[in-house]
């Protein structure tokens, strides 16, 4: 009895190891670099599992060029270094065909210098501060022109905003995209002392003294607003603060960039309700992609109550760009897939097509939400058309001249119109 | 919080609502179904126009939707296109239709669509909602109506509001009434009136009145009145300045309280039993997840889950500090540097563990109906109702624990142990079971601070980190092994970090408080109240 069990379990641990070793032969490796432990494990899982169901999906259609898709998940722990050493892992072991990865700006700028050398294809799904464009990146979230400014023109069309609170935490992505908004504001016409600028520290909980500084900008006759650039963690103890001291939505609406339907989730939304997201998808967005894409997302995860987000929308068109563009291109070889993917359009969740730009940055909507009580956002503005993201911002004086197009003669990420030259820096 | 304490008051008329649209007479149906259609139909912009012709039309109707709308009630059922009233959008619930007051089982969620607003529609309908405020029965309201119409009027509201002050018998609704006029006169040309109003601002504190002013002052620059107007913003900005001060101090006390609260537990097992315990954080994320799951387990009945968790949050953390003590840190008393690395892979093994559980998202923890709300002081100063309990609670979980030090036989013994391991054992005392009863103590009131923590801030993996440095500090500032110390230490880091934040701003807040305290350790090592005697003295 022991011996015939045995022998079945030998037999069966062969029969999986020789599949493995044929399905080694011919699949094509995609890596997948997010944290899954340490602070922004909270962001990324998903985004590995939406990875995960994206390959899937597509091995049931019959995988790419006739092959498999093969998953390699590794974990950065949140660990900025770590993400290099884990990207040439991916790249020089595994021999991955393209990385989908990446949350925090940090964490893209550490992986740049081992893809650049490495000449790989990596996507990145997340809302960021632009000033970027590097060969081997695709940029499937925001660059601030998709987010940022329309939702400050909707503010100050809709609502009649004329006085700005600027909110953010300590670090890169707040601090360039306050200075991208403070120079638009001024360029609109909005006087220095109508704008205030306030930074806190990562995970920051004690929001009393801002909140209540908050309210009294407020409260000195014009329409006030709070533009807020907050990071994930600090966003709970400052909204509860906000409805702590009486601050409604009508009062002194707060428009996000850093919170979504995931992060609603694990909130109390009865203080939030009306403040507003600008985003380039919603949950509730009705489309019929938007519906299927739920549908799968819950059969995949076996979980009804688990929302969608932007940044998984943003992988979603980043992989079926790349599908398309190895499906013409005929090779996942980075090289050719760089050139093929300019141009690719593909459907977006929203019910319209997106293309890869030039610039590596692609063109979508721009969605302003409100928080609904029952954490979903119902769309008030969405722009008319497409935008494109642009990687160089207008308004800022160092890289208004600037120009990224990776399409030859010009191959460069940082082309400057007004002298002529590349700077030859990659990023 | 103005329009708070309208809704308040103007609850009870949501309940007669059906009533009153149930007698509405035949001609009043025909005029109430189309504007229900319209309604209906509308986008956001329409909805204004929509609403307005009703308000006129019919302004206690109108009010009561506005405020159905405004409370996210009015849903209307797509396929007959009426408007109902839902409280509750889950299968099963009930749906009341407004045009007769019938009700109707939701048999899909599906089928009933919200009446959508947004923030411009919201704010126009706390205006009219204001508006007919003005006439209500309760004096409360109709001051509540007045400050939130105070620089938002037209003349026709003008002619009204004086109208009703000449009716008006209550003093402080009048007073309210008056402040409303003068906020409109003092644009107006004649020169008494004028004075007349720069003179009634200028005793009241509401910010539409020193914003009038400030108006007044820049309109009028070269009139006689200004130096009126300006001695009166000054008296205003005088009175900003005093209650600003309250305020900071009022947000440097609950900083501080929350400080006390995180670092208490560690003054036990680190301060008394001399354990540096990296996993203190964990302990108190302990106690702020097991406020989340007796709220999964009790959905009905928030306002009592948090009385609940206090208990439930120190015997659970109570429990995993035992085990801690038991199964880790006894086999490493007097290694402090093998302690603090063990604590620390403890500490990681625990995040881990709630991210398996409970998946790394944040969780809600939901503040009960009584926490929330704001006691106003005067238009200046409202003190939130929350930080109030905490730090209430904070003071009582101090009290308790110096009882139970000071007053109790397992508080003795734990002195004893503490000062003399070798003397107590001669005494009788089973120094092992103390310690792991001392840790335990220390674990659960981390526990408890973690429900008060789940009130303030995220419940999720990480938020034990965001406390243990905090901890540490507190309790090394006030000196280790004293509980008065802790307190002390703990509000008055909370009050300086709230003087230092408006000016220095909050990241180098937080940096200068720290430099200062290692400079105070350089000076004084062992903190604000030193230990004496022998057991100090090793």
């Amino acid at each position: 009895m022991f011996n015939n069990r045995f022998l079945q379990c030998a037999t069966l641990v062969a029969a999986v190891s020789a599949s493995n070793l044929v399905l080694a032969a011919d699949t094509i490796k995609v890596g997948v670099l997010h944290s899954l432990s340490g602070t922004m494990a909270i962001s990324e899982t998903t985004l590995k599992d939406t990875m995960l169901m994206l390959i899937e999906e597509q091995n049931k259609k019959g995988g790419l060029l006739g092959k498999q898709l093969e998953p390699v998940v590794v974990d950065p722990a949140s660990n900025w270094p770590l993400f290099a050493e884990k990207a040439r892992e991916l790249i020089e072991k595994d021999e991955v065909a393209a990385i989908f990865g990446c949350w925090t700006s940090v964490s893209r700028k550490s992986i740049l210098p081992v893809v650049e050398e490495l000449d790989s294809v990596v996507f990145y799904p997340v809302q960021y501060e632009g000033e970027e464009s590097s060969k081997n990146v695709f940029y499937t979230g925001a660059a601030p022109n998709q987010q940022a400014i329309p939702a400050v023109d909707y503010l100050m069309d809709e609502l009649g905003v004329e006085r700005w609170v600027l909110a953010g935490t300590d670090y890169v992505y707040p601090r360039t995209t306050n200075k991208i908004l403070e120079a638009y504001l001024q360029d609109s016409g909005v006087a220095a002392e109508d704008i205030m600028i306030n930074y806190t520290p990562f995970g920051h909980s004690d929001w009393q003294s801002i909140v209540s500084d908050i309210k009294k900008f407020g409260a000195e006759g014009k329409k006030t607003a709070v533009v807020s650039t907050i990071n994930g963690d600090a966003n709970v103890p400052f909204y509860k603060e906000l409805g702590a001291q009486g601050i409604s939505s009508a009062d002194i609406p707060v428009v996000a960039f850093s919170v979504g339907e995931e992060e609603l989730s694990g909130m109390d939304t009865g203080p939030l309700v009306g403040h507003l997201a600008a985003w380039n998808y919603f949950m509730s967005v009705d489309s019929e992609a938007n519906d299927e894409f739920i549908d799968n997302w819950h059969a995949f995860i076996q979980d009804e109550d688990r929302v969608t987000n932007d940044p998984m929308e943003a992988h979603y068109i980043g992989f079926n760009m790349w599908v398309k563009a190895v499906e013409k291109a005929g090779t996942t070889a980075a090289p050719a897939v760089q050139d093929a993917i300019i141009g690719v359009s593909v459907p977006n969740l929203t019910g319209g097509l997106s293309s890869m730009m030039p610039n590596h940055h692609i063109s979508k909507p721009v969605l302003i939400g409100e928080i609904q009580d029952d954490g979903q956002f119902e769309v008030v503005s969405s722009t008319d058309g497409l935008v494109v993201g642009d990687a160089w911002s207008d308004f800022l004086p160092g890289s208004k001249d600037l120009i990224a197009d990776w399409r030859a003669p010009l191959s460069c990420g940082n082309y400057n119109v007004e002298t002529g030259k590349c700077s030859g820096q990659n990023f | 919080m103005l329009y708070q304490k309208l809704i308040k008051g103007l609850h009870w008329s949501i309940g007669c609502l059906l009533l009153v649209l149930a007698t509405i007479t035949q001609a009043g149906e025909a005029e109430f179904l189309a504007h229900e259609q319209a309604l209906i139909k509308a986008k956001f912009e329409q909805k204004e126009h929509i609403m307005m012709a009703w308000y006129k039309a019919d302004t206690q109707q109108a009010v009561q939707l506005m405020e159905l709308m405004l409370a996210s009630e009015l849903y209307y059922q797509k396929k007959e296109k009426r408007l109902y009233r839902v409280t509750d959008a889950r299968k099963g619930a009930v749906a009341a239709r407004l045009s007769d007051g019938e009700s109707v089982t939701i048999a899909k969620k599906r089928n009933f669509k919200r009446v959508s607003i947004n923030n411009h529609l919201r704010a126009l309908f706390r205006q009219y909602i204001a508006r007919a405020g003005l006439t209500a029965v309760e004096p409360q309201q109709r001051i509540a109506a007045a400050e939130a119409i105070m620089g938002n009027t037209d003349p026709d509201l003008i002619a009204t509001v004086t109208d009703l002050l000449a009716q008006e018998t209550d003093a402080e609704v009048q007073a309210a009434f008056d402040l409303v006029l003068a906020v409109a006169t003092l644009q107006s040309k004649d020169k008494d009136q004028q004075e007349a109003a720069i003179k009634t601002l200028g005793e009241s504190l509401q910010p539409a009145a020193l914003n009038a002013l400030k108006q007044f002052l820049q309109t009028y620059s070269e009139s006689d009145l200004a130096p009126l107007a300006s001695q009166a913003v000054d008296r205003i900005n005088g009175k900003i300045d005093f209650y600003n001060g309250v305020e900071t101090l009022y947000f440097g006390l609950s900083l501080g309280s929350v400080l006390v609260l995180a670092g208490i537990g560690l003054a036990i097992t680190f301060g008394v039993m001399g354990v540096i315990n990296m996993a203190h954080g964990e302990l108190i994320m302990i106690g702020a997840y097991t406020t989340y799951v007796i709220q999964q387990l009790m959905p009905n009945h928030i306002g009592w889950s948090l009385l609940v968790a206090v208990p439930a949050a120190f015997v659970v953390s109570g429990l995993v500090g035992i085990l801690l003590e038991r199964g880790v840190i006894r086999f490493l008393y007097g290694r402090p540097l093998e302690t603090l690395l063990a604590t620390f892979g403890i500490s990681l093994i625990l995040q881990q563990a709630v991210r398996s559980i409970f998946s790394p998202l944040n969780r809600s923890v939901e503040t009960p109906a009584w926490m929330a709300g704001l006691i106003d002081i005067n238009p200046l100063l409202s003190l939130t109702q929350s930080r109030m309990y905490i730090i209430a609670f904070c003071l009582l979980v101090f009290l308790l624990l110096l009882a139970i030090m000071k007053r109790t036989r397992l508080g003795l013994q734990v002195r004893a142990v503490s000062q003399n391991r070798n003397m107590a054992r001669a005494m009788g005392v089973r120094s092992e079971w103390v310690d792991a009863l001392t840790f335990g103590l220390g674990s659960g009131v981390a526990g408890i601070a973690g429900v008060a923590l789940s009130q303030l801030t995220n419940v999720g993996p990480n938020m034990g980190q965001a406390y243990i440095i905090d901890s540490f500090m507190v309790v090394v500032f006030g000196g280790v092994g004293n509980l008065w110390g802790t307190l002390v230490a703990g509000l008055s880091l909370g009050v300086a970090n709230k003087l230092l934040e408006p000016w220095a701003g909050a990241v180098l807040a937080k940096i200068l408080v720290l430099i200062f305290i290692i400079l105070f350790i350089q000076k004084r090592p062992r903190g604000l109240f030193p230990q004496r005697g022998r057991a100090a003295e090793d």
